[in-house]
């Protein structure tokens, strides 16, 4: 076994344990809002608004601290991506997943100091941080002040094209989460990648 | 035969129910009376009036009294637009200055011209008078609170049975409920108490300003009833709707009451109950993509079942 690697400092375990914390709440309250039904609420409609609006200001402050800690320390340079041959390093990433891993293959890209990411996680990882949360971020304040919402879209409601938006992201977000977990379970064991985030070294392959 | 005939009249009976009614006023046309009325508006449309004073010989400017000042355009867009002034006021009024008498002449009031008139039928003027007698409108307050509080005949718009935007109707309405209950001066012609301003009575509710431009106070403050286009039974305040499910949630309540004309004209043409929404509203929690459900659980299910065959070859490859 490699030697232990320190990837993890103190503000990133910090952003996400408080991200997760709150994802879990706001798909919660979120799925409660989009399906209350008055004979079995899940959460209590009004609790379930209020609960949703502060752990989405959180998150939104929180996701300031992950952009300014990418810009100020050297992690932003794990989610850099060079274009040149990615796609074949995707697919040579999949290929591991869907067969390597079976047969008792090595990961193709394993982690190092740097190289904290594998291309195919990189690439998630990027769709979900810095594309679907600036969206649910802005659609989410968008709909906690929607007095600033454009009335009409082409003949539709702007408060319901931003909604029908806010719940699409929010419904990515929330199977990243599922396949995020999982795939936190592929490290050199089930739990390693857990133990990881806890104390802050990654314990390679 | 017989059944067959109380077939035809319970279809008949349904269809109307479900039909929009159309309008007995000619909108289109000119106002029947415009010279006629234009005499009373010549004062009546103004802050200040002048007239020749005979004793004087000098024309005379006068403020009038705010409470009998009229716009013109609002009461030629309303229902009564062919109506001449004094097709409900004393004929007296014609001469000028008008006798003092005439300030305490019996008005009339709706039920004196519609009440029990089968061409009002479609209009449920009856019913309407019953639902008012049993509001606190009229249980708490003498006889003289009647119609005209609320529905100005100057100016009043058949609104719910239109295609105006839902957000116009709201504005509307709630302009009427306003009219007193957000302007002490007027409240207090029925009352001696003081009100709290509308938005601490009502800061419990999230976003109170979009949702008094979003929906109409009697959406909460009365028992709708499903054969009435508009409820006028305004219940007391410990009776007001305050769930939140209420309205959001699939089988929102705005359905049968604010959203009702729409709801039915969406049927009638493209058969999407959601269409009203989509066009003028966002409710959270009432409007549902049954497509985009289907696909979430879909797409869920399917990362569901990856998951888990993964797992299975992992464990199997061990």
């Amino acid at each position: 076994m490699s030697e232990k690697l320190y990837l993890y400092p103190v503000w990133l375990r910090l952003w996400h344990g408080i991200n997760a914390i709150l994802f879990l709440a706001l798909i919660a309250t979120g799925i409660s809002m989009q399906y209350s039904n008055p004979d079995a609420p899940l959460i209590r409609f009004d609790l379930a608004v209020s609960w949703h609006n502060i752990a989405g200001v959180i998150l939104s402050l929180n996701y300031l601290i992950f952009v300014l800690g990418n810009l100020t320390t050297g992690n932003g340079k794990y989610y850099k991506i060079v274009l040149k041959g990615y796609v074949q390093k995707v697919l040579k990433q999949m290929d591991y997943y869907l067969r390597g891993t079976f047969k008792g293959a090595h990961t193709p890209f394993p982690v190092t100091n740097k190289r904290k990411f594998n291309p195919l996680q990189k690439l998630t990882y990027v769709g979900a941080l810095y594309m679907l949360m600036p969206i649910i971020i802005l659609t989410g304040l968008a709909l906690l002040f929607p007095e600033f919402i454009i009335d009409k879209v082409f003949n539709f409601s702007g408060i319901y094209l931003t909604a029908l938006l806010h719940g699409v992201v929010g419904f990515l977000l929330s199977l990243f989460l599922v396949v995020h977990v999982y795939f936190s379970t592929m490290g050199s064991t089930p739990t390693s990648n857990f133990k990881g985030m806890m104390t802050g070294w990654h314990e390679p392959h | 035969m017989q059944n067959k005939l109380l077939i035809i009249f319970i279809a008949s009976l349904f269809i109307w129910v479900n039909l929009p009614a159309s309008s007995l006023v000619n909108m289109e046309d000119e106002p029947a009376n415009l010279e006629g009325n234009k005499l009373c508006f010549d004062c009546h449309a103004n802050k200040i009036y002048s007239y020749e004073n005979e004793m004087t010989g000098r024309i005379d400017r006068k403020a009038m009294n705010p409470n009998f000042i009229y716009n013109p355009d609002d009461f030629y867009k309303g229902v009564h637009r062919h109506f001449s002034c004094t097709d409900c006021h004393s004929p007296d009024y014609e001469i000028f200055p008008h006798q003092a008498e005439l300030r305490l002449e019996e008005m009339y009031s709706c039920m004196d011209c519609h009440g029990g008139d089968p061409t009002y039928a479609q209009y449920q003027f009856d019913l309407i008078n019953d639902e008012f007698h049993k509001s606190v409108h009229s249980s708490r307050h003498d006889e003289s609170f009647n119609c005209w509080m609320c529905h100005d005949p100057h100016s009043y718009r058949s609104m719910t049975r239109s295609n105006f935007k839902v957000s116009e109707i709201v504005t509307y309405h709630n302009n009427v409920c306003a009219s007193c209950h957000d302007n002490p001066d007027h409240f207090q012609r029925i009352s001696d108490s003081l009100k709290r301003p509308l938005d601490q009575i009502h800061a419990f509710l999230p976003n109170y300003k979009l949702h008094f431009s979003a929906v109409r106070c009697i959406e909460c403050h009365t028992s709708v009833q499903d054969t009435m286009w508009v409820a006028h039974n305004i219940l007391s305040k410990d009776l007001a709707v305050k769930k939140c499910v209420e309205c959001h949630s699939a089988n929102t309540m705005l359905m049968s009451s604010l959203y009702k004309y729409q709801n039915i004209e969406a049927r009638r043409n493209r058969g999407t109950l959601n269409a009203v929404f989509l066009n003028e509203s966002y409710v959270i929690g009432a409007n549902r993509n049954v497509y985009l459900n289907i696909l979430s659980l879909v797409l869920f299910g399917m990362t569901i079942i990856g998951i888990l065959i993964h797992i299975f070859f992992r464990i199997k490859s061990k």
